[in-house]
């Protein structure tokens, strides 16, 4: 044989998939995801029980039991908070955030601005299929303003916003789209979102198949930027602003100053203080 | 177009589509499963098998080979996703036998049709001739799926075609 | 414990003034040099709603015996200025005994305050202080009120600057200051009311209920807490941030209150004993993440600090009327630990204990404190190491898997499950606050609620708690129940009925949940009238007690909002009525 092996993570993806089946519809993009992060870990070699995926309450939140790693599915909106403190508790895990934009952009949204600007390192995965799929189809902050249902027949009339746009502007420093139909693309965004050492935010639609039917097209409509991804901040918010929300790729990706501290080896031992005290 | 530079990497890409397109059906199998899709489960369940054992075929042939490590990325499919997986959001809550069995035969299609653009772009005789080979293999599967959608009994997925008259349902 | 028998066993001062007079500085100085000297004492504090320069209170109270309230009455009221003072009449009650000793050029006092019988004397406290350069009337009151308490003028220079000389006082120049309000307090030395000199004691400590309640927390093992400011719980937060940073832990501050308790459990999950700290707008924000926590089973401690509600209600004044939603304030039937500080030094046992129970029942413990507790400073012992307290101790499950599939629920003698901490392997679960089979998978059958439903309250029900559920003191048909800091006047009143003839019981509960109506029982056999006292409108503990107890013979509620502290006056009429 004669040729060097090249180092092998002896980890596939099948080795992140845990018994549990999915109760995604038929035809919902999460499977593209789902297995896009398992394809991602087991090219990163992490074993499973080093990975906690956090989620909130949807569809995607239910990824976490789906999985052999640690997981905690929480509250609708407070993944973010919650990825935080197990992270600096245990600055040795890999935290992965599983959520929807529901839960990331509306209820989530005060943590998801502040996810962003404190920079601690995770990979939060916000899977977009611009509807509330859980609770029976309900317009989200990225859903259409005429889309008709029964909790807003006509539509809203409120415009959904760029929440990649609120990401940059909140002071994140990976932002990503990918497309749940592309799970090598996405699998390969998750390889760098997970090495990047800091807060990685990766959007991805992924068509609602039973209550936006409609978004079946968006496969038709979806694709790669033709521009490498920027380290400029100011480049990054003009290419978002001209963002048509159907580009897939990474736009912006730059070092920025990590959160600070986490809990660590101490300097003092409680007698210290406790003299402070005394009289 | 694929350039292929030797048979190592196209047995990795043939191991690829075969290891995927397992997965892939044991999911389906699954979803159908948890949904209560008998004869659709049933029929991706046989594909998984009928896959298993290309996997193994594809095995014999790699033997004692090094093969490169490509990650799923580094493939240059023609599309997005490796041809002969039933690619992410194409299934449907009760589809027909019909219709399932044209996801499959597109499936085989596709993996025909990559085969084939490696042949026509190779310069290598020998992985020609190799990829001639699967290519054909593919053409075969794909002829099994016509005739067996031919066998379908008229009235197959009548069951499918009638409408769930219950309304999605909340859960959390 | 509080041994106050009679008034004359204390002595109270209280300081006012306004627009950077420096009232709140001069009554800090004041506790700590006479508990230098030997002294007990506490001193709170009330203020204007200015950030800066309103008017200002310090009250405090010296005592031979360990101070758990305010009197009935001031001995002395210092009145730097008269600014808006009439705004404190109602906690300064002072009496035809009390001393006012008013700046020269203030002005009339209010004649609310003068109403009070109290005598008044005026001292030129400005223009004294104009006599020595950079002078202060506060720190020239300081030295007239260390003469008429006998408290040695050195040691006032001693704790003034070492606080003082941060600020950019000159230390020979206090000295002087000090002196002239010394010196010119000859007029009053027939008026001298201090306490005797204290004999030597062992190792006292001044520390302010936060301060206590946050190196509870540090000492139960916490090291990590996550928080977001709210009055009066912020100094809390603020003292824990910087010792735990060195104890190798770390505070956040979060955007809300709803993340501070998030981060908490995560941080928990992650196998961290982690903590919150906050009051009761922020706890009630907490609602549904707590019931997370018990759910999932995940340690949490929650500290709040009780102020006035209900809403944002009087941010600044204490009341115990959190007691209903930290019990009943979560959806479902969701059991945890609810428990009680009674003194500012029982701040730190009782967040101690909290932790400690929290980490070994796997579920939220809710640490009532309150505004007077958390923002008094008090000179006490230094808390020792009771019986029970010590670092938290969690059940791990060091090789899940082992013995088979790891159950993360799994059904336990004792309730209690150990838990996988994340980056064991062979232990991985998904913790849900989805209702779950044993092992951790969503389920809505019932046998599955009805197992973990039992799991979650037989943890609790069936844990012995030992000795630190409630403090018992005194003995007699006559018992009063009480919490909290309504504890300390209580305490004070028994001690005076006792020295007038009569026996009196005091039960003072630190663990209100899980209940323990057993041992109340027991602690209660003989008692035929109980007296319950509470510092809430809607007689929250009364109802909380009718609900889960069975309390002896006739009953009676002595009950009051806030803001005012309860004096022990009022409930030493009470008892003396029902003897």
């Amino acid at each position: 044989m004669g040729k060097p092996q090249p180092i092998l993570s002896s980890l596939e993806a099948k080795d992140y998939k845990s018994t549990v089946k999915p109760i995604w519809c038929p035809g919902c993009g999460h499977f593209g995801i789902e297995s896009a992060l398992f394809r991602a870990l087991a090219h990163l070699g992490l074993p499973p029980e080093q990975v906690a995926v956090i989620s909130g309450i949807g569809c995607s939140s239910r990824l976490p039991a789906y999985t052999e790693c640690y997981g905690f599915h929480g509250i609708h909106g407070r993944a973010l908070p919650m990825a935080t403190g197990l992270k600096l508790a245990r600055p040795d895990l890999t935290v992965v955030v599983a959520s929807g934009d529901g839960d990331a952009f509306s209820i989530g949204g005060n943590h998801f601005i502040h996810a962003c600007r404190r920079n601690v390192d995770m990979t939060c995965i916000v899977m977009d299929n611009e509807v509330y799929g859980m609770t029976k189809g309900q317009p989200s902050p990225t859903t259409p303003p005429n889309w008709d249902c029964k909790i807003a027949p006509g539509g809203t009339g409120v415009s959904p916003f760029s929440p990649l746009m609120v990401a940059l502007a909140s002071g994140a420093g990976f932002i990503a789209r990918g497309f749940s139909g592309d799970r090598n693309g996405i699998a390969k965004m998750l390889v760098e979102a997970i090495r990047y050492p800091g807060f990685a935010l990766l959007q991805v639609l992924s068509p609602c198949v039973t209550f936006r039917p409609e978004e079946k097209d968006w496969r038709l409509q979806v694709h790669p930027s033709e521009l490498p991804t920027t380290a400029n901040w100011a480049e990054a918010t003009r290419r978002l602003a001209a963002d048509d929300g159907m580009t897939t790729g990474i736009f912006y990706k730059a070092e920025l100053p990590l959160y600070p501290a986490t809990v660590m080896e101490p300097i003092d031992q409680l007698n210290a203080i406790e003299t402070e005290l005394t009289l | 177009m694929t350039t292929l530079v030797t048979l190592e990497e196209l047995l990795a890409y043939a191991q690829t589509m075969e290891e995927e397109a397992v997965e892939r059906y044991q999911e389906l199998t699954d979803l159908m499963e948890v949904h209560h899709q008998k004869e659709i489960a049933q029929l991706f369940r046989t594909m998984a098998q009928i896959e298993s054992k290309h996997v193994d075929k594809v095995a014999g042939l790699v033997a004692d080979r090094d093969l490169p490590h490509l990650a799923p990325w580094e493939h240059q499919w023609l599309d997005a996703d490796s041809p002969e997986s039933v690619p992410i959001g194409q299934e449907r809550y009760q589809m027909s036998p019909q219709q399932a069995l044209l996801l499959v035969l597109g499936c085989e299609e596709r993996a025909r049709d990559f085969y084939q653009s490696v042949v026509d772009s190779s310069p290598d005789p020998a992985i020609r001739q190799m990829a001639a080979e699967f290519a054909e293999e593919e053409r075969q599967h794909a002829q099994l799926l016509r005739d067996w959608l031919a066998r379908l009994p008229p009235d197959a997925g009548k069951k499918a075609g009638r409408v769930d008259l219950d309304e999605p349902l909340a859960q959390d | 414990m509080n041994t106050l028998v009679s008034p004359m066993d204390s002595v109270a001062v209280a300081i006012v003034g306004s627009g950077g007079a420096g009232s709140i500085t001069a009554g800090s100085l004041l506790l700590e040099a006479a508990g230098r000297i030997g002294w007990y004492g506490l001193m709170t504090r009330s203020v204007g709603p200015q950030i800066r320069g309103g008017e200002a209170l310090a009250m405090v109270r010296l005592a031979g015996a360990p101070v758990g309230s305010h009197g009935d009455h001031f001995d002395v009221l210092l009145a730097l200025d008269w600014h808006n003072a009439d705004r404190f009449v109602d906690e300064v009650p002072l009496n035809a005994n009390s001393l006012i000793l008013a700046e020269a050029e203030a002005g009339e006092p209010p004649a609310v305050i003068m109403a009070s019988g109290a005598r008044l004397v005026t001292l030129p406290l400005e223009s004294l202080a104009e006599g020595v350069e950079e002078g202060r009337p506060n720190i020239v009151a300081l030295g007239v009120l260390a003469r008429l308490l006998a408290l040695p003028l050195d040691e006032l220079l001693i704790v003034a600057s070492r606080a003082l000389e941060r600020k950019g006082l000159d230390v020979d120049l206090l000295q002087e200051t000090l002196k002239t309000g010394y010196d010119a307090a000859e007029i009053l030395d027939d008026s001298i009311r201090a306490l005797p000199p204290a004999p030597a004691r062992g190792t006292r400590w001044r520390l302010t209920g936060n301060e206590a309640a946050a190196l509870g927390a540090l000492r139960g093992g916490v090291r990590f807490a996550a928080v977001y400011p709210i009055t009066p719980a912020t100094d809390l937060s603020e003292w824990l941030a910087v010792r735990l940073q060195r104890v190798g832990g770390h505070l956040i501050q979060a955007e809300d209150e709803i993340a501070a308790l998030n981060m908490v459990l995560g941080a928990s999950y992650g196998g961290i004993p982690s903590l919150t700290v906050t009051s009761g707008p922020g706890l009630a924000l907490m609602s549904e993440t707590l019931g997370l926590a018990v759910a999932a089973e995940v340690p949490a401690v929650v500290v709040n600090v009780m102020r006035g509600g209900p809403s944002t209600g009087i941010p600044t004044k204490s009341e115990q009327s959190d007691l209903n939603m930290a019990l009943y304030g979560l959806h479902g039937d969701a059991p945890h630990l609810v428990l009680a500080a009674n003194t500012v030094s029982d701040c730190l046992s009782a967040t101690q204990w909290a932790v400690q129970l929290a980490e070994a029942l796997q579920c939220p413990a809710i640490v009532l404190s309150d505004q007077f507790l958390g923002q008094s400073q008090a000179v006490c012992e230094q808390p020792v190491d009771h019986d029970g307290l010590g670092v938290a101790s969690r059940l791990v499950a060091v090789e899940p898997g082992s013995a088979g599939r790891y159950d993360r629920y799994a059904l336990t003698d004792n309730g209690i499950s150990p838990m996988a901490l994340p980056g064991t392997p062979g232990g991985q679960y998904t913790a849900d606050g989805l209702e779950h089979n044993a092992h951790g998978i969503p389920s809505s059958r019932a046998a599955d609620h009805r197992a973990q439903l039992d799991k979650r309250r037989d943890k609790l029900l069936h844990y012995d708690y030992g000795p630190l559920w409630a403090d018992e003191e005194g003995d007699g048909e006559l018992a009063v129940v009480v919490w909290g800091s309504a504890t300390g006047p209580v305490r004070e009143a028994a001690a005076r009925a006792r020295a007038q003839g009569l026996a009196v019981k005091v039960l003072s509960l630190r663990l209100l949940f899980p209940v323990q109506p057993t041992r109340l029982s027991a602690l209660l056999a003989g008692v035929q009238r109980v007296l319950v006292v509470e510092q809430s409108h809607s007689q929250q503990f009364y109802g909380y007690l009718k609900a889960h107890y069975a309390l002896p013979g006739e009953i009676r509620v002595l009950n009051q909002p806030g803001p005012l502290p309860i004096r022990p006056a009022a409930v030493l009429t009470q008892l003396l009525q029902w003897r």
